[in-house]
């Protein structure tokens, strides 16, 4: 049975190594699209390779271990969490490479101003307090931390909700920035998914480790 | 409800608990602070626990928790055993079964048991089957005939063994001789089967035989099962109890035993974490 505990934690790591891996495909996307850096922007869309190699190897991993240790309990919660956990994070990190692909479309940078209206930083502040929660409660197996999460997405959720009549305003005020202004729309969109995303994976944590099922069931 | 008393050929062949749904409510075993000694070590330390009607229990834990003790108090296997001796109350269909007064033999015909390793007779197919009912001392050949037949059918083994039924039952694979040992119990009509590690001597094809022969059975009898296969407690029970150094740990449905159980002694055990 070690080489069970030694397989699960094997697991665990690459799990970890995906939550760095995403969180930092995420930031370097930000960066790029503020900056309009296309070379970072580059270097996001090549490492999406990276993330999808590390997706297949948790899924054969995961795969393995069910068919080889048919796991019960936490072990058996835990498999079921990290195979979504890490279906969820590959979305976000295709989040981050669709963010670089704009900007490497993006002929222009985008006005400083959108950027403000749209609170686009403290959007990216959010998520990054979101991951950070998240990294922790897997690492630490912390329920209290994961919790935090839910709260943070109801910030995201507010700044969409008031992103389309801020896009539409300022089209009104200059039609040059049409184009601009729905690039940052549809960016905040996936930013608010990243959050829906982010809070999937809350929700699996706390059901691995304390048996919790939350899924449909917290109000919105 | 009183455990069954009279010859079985007087009896309607279904079970009571079958004509009559509400007697599924009641407990098919009630067992009180029980507490067993051989000799100076006590084996068993306090246990309480009621199992109902046409369920499947399994019974897990290591090597020398007590789960084979526990298990043979039901049909009073335990008594032959060198320095037994027991405390507490057991209750099968309400009546309590260490009463002086019991007739041991009658209790067996009613709690069948079944062995880790298959045991046929060096007899015949047939006589292993209906060797049950002529030591009760019936001579009915046409219901010998009858009940050799429905108990060989209702195990799987009669299409397999129909046209040998005078060849040795030691002659049949390790599998088959396990379902005649089945059939061999499920003969005299008891209401509840114990099951020592059934398949432990099992290959895999012949133990996906006899799981789906314990559900099907189900329906009609009460098992309890001892198994060390943490998987099969998993496929076949309903219920499942945890016991650990002579106390029972857990005792709870046997998906929340699997999924999420209450106790860390029980998770420690059924993840492989000790014992």
């Amino acid at each position: 049975m070690a080489n069970a505990i030694y397989q699960r934690e094997i697991i665990n790591q690459s799990g970890s190594k995906m939550l760095t891996l995403c969180k930092s495909q995420l930031e370097k996307a930000k960066v790029a699209f503020r900056e309009h850096d296309s070379d970072l922007a580059e270097e996001v869309i090549n490492t999406e390779n990276r993330v999808n190699a590390l997706d297949l190897k948790i899924e054969e991993d995961c795969e393995k271990f069910l068919a080889l240790y048919n796991p019960v309990a936490i072990d058996l919660r835990f498999i079921m969490a990290v195979r979504k956990i890490n279906f969820d994070l590959e979305r976000i990190a295709d989040h981050a490479y669709s963010i670089s692909k704009y900007v490497v479309d993006l002929d222009e940078p985008i006005e400083p101003h959108l950027f403000e209206k749209l609170q686009f930083e403290k959007m990216y502040t959010t998520i990054s307090t979101m991951f950070d929660h998240i990294t922790t409660a897997y690492e630490e197996k912390d329920v209290k931390t994961a919790r935090k999460v839910f709260k943070k997405d109801k910030i995201l959720d507010q700044i969409n909700r008031e992103s389309f009549s801020i896009i539409e305003e300022e089209i009104r005020k200059d039609s040059k920035v049409i184009r601009q202004s729905l690039i940052l729309f549809s960016v905040v969109k996936k930013l608010e998914r990243v959050g829906d995303l982010m809070k999937n994976i809350a929700e699996e944590v706390i059901f691995y480790i304390d048996a919790e099922v939350l899924k449909h069931k917290r109000k919105k | 409800m009183e455990i069954s008393m009279e010859n079985p050929i007087k009896e309607n062949m279904v079970l009571d608990s079958v004509i009559d749904p509400t007697l599924k409510k009641i407990p098919k075993i009630e067992a009180k602070k029980i507490k067993v000694w051989y000799d100076g070590f006590n084996a068993i330390k306090g246990i309480d626990m009621t199992i109902k009607p046409n369920t499947v229990t399994a019974f897990i834990g290591p090597s020398g928790c007590g789960k084979s003790t526990f298990l043979r108090l039901f049909n009073r296997m335990n008594d032959y055993v060198d320095g037994f001796s027991m405390e507490g109350k057991i209750k099968i269909n309400g009546s309590n079964i260490y009463k002086k007064n019991v007739n041991v033999e009658e209790l067996r015909k009613e709690v069948g048991m079944v062995f880790q390793k298959p045991n046929p007779f060096p007899k015949s197919i047939f006589d292993n089957v209906a060797y049950g009912l002529r030591i009760q001392g019936i001579t009915d050949k046409k219901f010998i005939q009858e009940r050799v037949v429905s108990s060989l059918q209702q195990v799987g083994l009669w299409e397999e063994v129909k046209d040998d039924l005078k060849k040795s039952g030691l002659a049949l694979s390790g599998g088959q001789q396990q379902r005649l040992c089945i059939a061999r119990t499920l003969a005299v009509e008891p209401s509840i089967i114990l099951m020592d590690e059934p398949t432990s001597a099992l290959d895999p094809i012949s133990t996906a035989k006899i799981e789906e022969l314990i559900f099907q059975l189900k329906e009609k009898y009460t098992i309890i099962i001892v198994t060390h296969n943490m998987q099969q407690a998993g496929r076949i029970s309903d219920y499942t109890a945890f016991f650990y150094l002579g106390e029972l740990i857990e005792y709870n449905k046997t998906k929340n035993i699997f999924t999420n159980p209450e106790k860390q002694q029980t998770e420690n055990y059924i993840t492989g974490r000790f014992g």
